[in-house]
């Protein structure tokens, strides 16, 4: 292209955005809702990739396979002694009974996942929390945090109180783990929820081969027909669904804004508007080539989607990484008081704001194009006139 | 110089990429900064052998979906509307839906 082509685009660049200004509440009010359209479709990728990136890499070393006992389609305590029988399996390291549940805390109205530690097997009547345990024990008193050697009283299954003194606390940073995380030893988990010796929620299974896990999983269900192992890889895939777009919400949400978006450009490119097709005319009869026209179309459709793409991306980037979800917070939140605070890490790429790029801005350049080009080739005086 | 509207667009346009390519570095150096902490996360999974991410506290099968049996979660047809709002939020694992 050369220099006086280019200035040619500039001044049919600059009449386009005088004739957007023209109508500028309209096309105000469709780049808002474009803005918003591309905003919500940015942060539910960024949020899924980055969460999915953040489990692959996290979880990376959770358990090969952790094997339930189902009864009555429901997960119940699992006898220890299933553990010796597992482990007679070819091919497994090792067996590990694993205690864990959840406790309603009624003083805070939150509900805390409970975990013995073999760390913690000496030191029994001592725990270590995670900070959003910290941060919402005292809903009176929100300024106070739970500070070391502090008391955390337990109900136990039987009525009484067990105290535990806070030894210790996970860091922050691992809030996307630990929030609502609260550690004890093996003697005090039996005491507060009544599990006999000889039960475990779980067991965690270690193999000598990966390869072989699938195999491990088909024996210890040939072995105890009433387990269910969970593959490590299954963990994995069951984050890769965390915002998928057909779970409830982001399809509403979605839906709607879609509906609205495809309103708007129906109403583009089913036909223009006798004004815009005025102007087309009046443009031709003063001497406009029809490729003019259409590029005037071209550069009023790139200048709404373009300032759009930006507005959304750059909008959703702020708040999925900056201000970590804030209007999601209270979805994720929803009837508990307990929410862990955590900054997403960002796993952006080119290719992603490539693909955002191309769903979102061609395909209504295009639609805005296609009436111009229909009103642009016919003769201007019968534009005009009609 | 006289002020043109197309000046504008194209300032517009530049400060949107600018803004952009400023996303991919912040994004490259947030991962540098953040690899020592997401260390120390992979040892506590390992540690405590943890199965999940805490996204969210308010049902057993959103605080670890990878955990949840069969009948209780993601209850969601025009018949039977999900309870709890982060179970909206959360497809349901394909290792229950694939048995």
């Amino acid at each position: 292209m050369n220099t006086s082509s280019l200035a040619k685009q500039r001044y049919i660049l600059d009449y386009a955005f005088a004739s957007l200004l023209r109508r500028k509440s309209k096309n105000i009010a469709l780049g808002l809702v474009y803005s918003f359209l591309v905003f919500l479709i940015s942060t539910v990728l960024f949020t899924a990739t980055s969460l999915k990136h953040e489990a692959s890499l996290t979880l990376e070393d959770a358990p090969e396979i952790t094997v339930q006992r189902l009864v009555a389609g429901r997960q119940d305590l699992i006898p220890v002694a299933y553990a010796d029988s597992i482990s007679a399996i070819r091919g497994i390291q090792s067996v590990q009974p694993r205690l864990w549940g959840y406790y309603f805390d009624s003083l805070s109205g939150a509900t805390y996942t409970v975990q013995a530690s073999t760390d913690l097997a000496e030191n029994s009547g001592e725990t270590v929390i995670g900070a959003g345990v910290s941060r919402r024990y005292e809903p009176e008193k929100p300024a106070r945090k739970i500070s070391e050697n502090d008391i955390l009283p337990f109900k136990t299954h039987d009525g009484h109180v067990k105290n535990l003194v806070v030894k210790g606390f996970f860091p922050a940073h691992s809030e996307l783990i630990t929030a609502d995380l609260i550690l004890i030893s093996e003697t005090d988990f039996r005491t507060i929820f009544g599990i006999q010796p000889g039960y475990a929620t779980d067991l965690v299974i270690k193999a000598r081969n990966e390869r072989e896990l699938a195999t491990i999983a088909a024996k210890i269900v040939q072995l105890h027909p009433d387990t269910r192992p969970i593959l490590r890889n299954e963990i994995m895939r069951t984050y890769e669904a965390v915002f998928d777009w057909r779970s409830g919400l982001i399809l509403l949400v979605l839906s709607g804004t879609l509906c609205a978006f495809a309103v708007l450009a129906w109403d583009k490119a089913t036909g223009l508007s006798a004004e815009e097709r005025k102007e087309i005319g009046i443009l031709k009869a003063v001497g406009w080539d029809t490729s003019d026209v259409l590029y005037m179309k071209f550069w009023e459709g790139a200048a709404i989607s373009m300032l759009s793409f930006f507005v959304g991306v750059i909008g959703a980037y702020f708040h999925t990484f900056i201000a970590s979800l804030v209007l999601f917070e209270p979805i994720l939140k929803g009837w508990t008081v307990l929410y862990p605070e955590f900054r997403l890490t960002p796993s952006v790429t080119v290719y992603q704001l490539t693909t955002l790029f191309i769903l979102t801005v061609i395909p209504y350049t295009v639609t805005t194009i296609i009436p111009s080009w229909r009103a642009a080739t016919i003769d201007p005086d019968s534009v005009m006139r009609s | 110089m006289r002020y043109r509207r197309s000046d504008l667009f194209l300032s517009l346009v530049l400060l949107g990429a600018l803004m952009l390519v400023l996303i991919l570095v912040d994004t490259a150096v947030t991962n540098r900064i953040d690899q020592d902490a997401r260390r120390e996360r992979q040892a506590i999974v390992k540690a405590l052998t943890i199965t999940d991410l805490c996204l969210s506290t308010e049902a057993r099968y959103t605080r670890h979906p990878s955990m949840a049996d069969w009948h209780a979660p993601f209850q969601e047809h025009p018949l039977s509307l999900e309870h709890f709002p982060s179970g909206s939020m959360i497809a349901v694992p394909p290792h229950l839906g694939a048995r």
